[in-house]
């Protein structure tokens, strides 16, 4: 895909003609890069989703993280501390194209801490056993995959490209997921009864990270008229139960839904109605691990003031050394 | 969609898949280096060495894995976990020629998950309590001063596989020390608060300097390094009386059983699975 600078394509003066010039570059395909010009509401709802996103990367290090000390053999420890770490760096590359569009990455922080942004509702939900690390290897990040990989099209440059990156090391994430899967399901009962159990746990929380219904998801449309999104809600949600079935069919899992079926008409499968009453009550606050994520990231954020401080401090006085030793 | 290929193919077969655990990185570090105990080498010595050295990365690894999702900032989160994946992976690699060398044959995993508190031999720095960020730093620069100079000597054993080990641990170590020095540095220059800080984590670290000698004497070196990072922060070594009792010795402060307990729990609830 080619993109366009403003320096190849000088944008008319008037107002009227930067816009004309915006929504030409968006119906040839082409990219908005930070110092184009763009309607307000564009910008409003970019921060507002990649913030989103940057928050999601951040606290979703919550649950899997929980089971670094205690991962059952040295290499899944190791697997698992890197895709933490992974997700870390995620944060702070979203947090970066977030700042493109001249959000801050503090002040955005405050705003999570403080809940007056979102992150995504699955990272609500307890780990309760390893075999969690491995479903939300296989789920969440298939799920996150699927909502991505047409991001890496998205019309803002800088979004699109962080995701390129993102996405190849969510596919990673989403191979030891199932690796993991897999070799628990070849070991004892026990193991493959955690499976299922985690499987049962996760499924309908995962379908609903695509977001609600199509016809209930009022920002959907103009988001995708601007090309920030590329598919509806429901298209990728279908896109992902047709690809997560026959995968559990590998693995020798049940996916809990006695609706679920292949539809020889459709070319897709029919599958049952997420607890959309459960989604909002999570997206409201009152998931399960709500209070408890926000409260480990708020701390984290407030004990670490004084580091922040510090180096602030300390790189005032260098400089001001700096600037009396060439002044001396 | 041809950009969901990964997901598509994701039930099957990938004949790289024991390759994904990064703590050792992609490459094998001891690939074409002789693995048969050289003539002349104390195969229990040697055995005895590994496991310590192994014991003091798991233990330190296993303390920088506490600060995840609690570090003061985003890059700080990245980089804690990049000091623990590597002294991970040196573990690793420790335990399994501590199992070739000793006639037991263990895996990596018998070692780390299989022996109890009073059968570990790190030192005891390396197991007390996570602390604040201060402590977090001026622990990490003491033990990564430590094993850094232990590591340059290690180059030169007869054992090849010890030695190559700690030929690529060298270059790790010396990125841990970097980081710690510099935030030592912040740590101490910037605000009175983490001046205090930094001190009060100095008194808590200094009567376990006495402990980090093993099979070379380092402690003059080590002593050097604090002395240039103390005085660029602005603070002094504390005078302390060492500690008796040593960690090498299977003598452990009241803190590293829980560290086992949390980190050998799942494993040892399993006995028979494979992960």
């Amino acid at each position: 895909m080619t993109t366009t600078h403003a320096a190849e394509a000088p944008p008319p003066d008037a107002p009227d003609g930067l816009q004309e010039h915006f929504d030409a570059t968006i119906a040839r395909d082409q990219r908005i890069e930070p110092r184009d010009w763009m309607p307000d509401g564009y910008r409003k709802t970019l921060i507002r989703q990649i913030a989103q996103h940057a928050h999601s990367e951040i606290i979703g290090m919550q649950p899997e993280g929980e089971w670094i000390t205690r991962a059952p053999s040295l290499r899944r420890k190791a697997i698992l501390f890197a895709k933490v770490q992974d997700e870390a760096g995620h944060g702070l590359y979203l947090y970066s194209a977030a700042e493109t569009l001249g959000a801050d990455r503090d002040d955005l922080t405050q705003r999570l801490v403080e809940g007056r942004q979102k992150y995504s509702s699955i990272f609500n939900y307890p780990t309760l056993s390893f075999a969690d690390v491995g479903v939300i290897g296989w789920f969440v990040d298939g799920a996150a995959i699927c909502n991505q990989v047409p991001l890496c099209r998205s019309s803002y440059g800088p979004y699109a490209r962080a995701m390129v990156r993102i996405c190849k090391e969510e596919s990673f994430h989403q191979r030891q997921g199932y690796e993991l899967l897999m070799t628990m399901m070849r070991g004892t009962d026990a193991q493959r009864e955690m499976v299922q159990d985690a499987v049962n746990r996760w499924w309908w929380p995962s379908l609903m990270m695509f977001g609600p219904p199509d016809d209930a998801s009022p920002n959907s449309a103009r988001s995708m008229a601007w090309k920030i999104k590329r598919h509806s809600n429901d298209e990728l949600r279908r896109r992902f139960v047709d690809m997560t079935v026959p995968q559990a069919e590998k693995l020798g899992v049940t996916l809990p839904d006695p609706e679920l079926r292949w539809n020889e008409e459709t070319g897709h499968h029919d599958f049952g109605t997420p607890d959309w009453d459960e989604l909002m009550r999570v997206i409201k606050g009152d998931g399960p691990c709500n209070d408890r994520r926000m409260e480990r990231r708020r701390t984290a954020h407030e004990d670490g003031a004084w580091v922040r401080e510090a180096a602030t401090a300390h790189a005032a006085k260098q400089a001001a050394r700096a600037r009396k030793g060439a002044a001396a | 969609m041809s950009d969901d290929h990964v997901y598509l193919t994701l039930a099957e077969g990938h004949e790289d898949d024991t390759r994904w655990a990064y703590g050792t990185g992609f490459e094998d570090p001891l690939h074409g280096v002789d693995t048969a105990v050289p003539e002349g080498v104390d195969a229990v010595a040697l055995a005895g060495e590994c496991v310590a050295l192994a014991d003091d990365a798991l233990v330190s690894a296993q303390r920088l894995a506490e600060w995840v999702t609690r570090a003061p900032e985003l890059e700080e989160e990245v980089a804690l976990a990049n000091i623990g994946l590597d002294l991970l992976g040196q573990a690793r690699l420790l335990y399994s020629r501590a199992g070739q060398v000793d006639g037991t044959g263990r895996d990596e995993d018998a070692y780390a998950y299989f022996r109890d508190a009073s059968d570990f031999r790190n030192v005891r720095l390396a197991e007390l309590p996570r602390g604040d960020f201060a402590f977090a730093v001026v622990r990490l620069l003491v033990l990564s001063s430590w094993r850094l100079a232990h590591f340059r000597r290690l180059g030169a054993h007869p054992d090849p596989v010890l030695a190559a080990v700690a030929a690529k641990g060298v270059k790790e170590l010396t990125y841990h020390r970097q980081y710690a020095a510099e935030w030592c540095v912040r740590l101490g220059d910037g605000t009175d608060e983490s001046h205090r800080r930094t001190r009060a984590a100095l008194d808590e670290v200094a009567p376990y300097l006495g402990e980090l000698h093993a099979a070379y004497d380092v402690r003059d070196e080590v002593a050097e390094d604090l002395r240039q990072v103390t005085e660029a922060a602005g603070l002094t070594l504390p005078v302390y009386r060492p500690l008796p009792g040593s960690g090498r010795a299977g003598e452990h402060t009241e803190h590293l059983a829980p560290l086992l307990t949390e980190l050998q729990g799942v494993a040892r609830a399993h006995p028979e699975a494979t992960w």
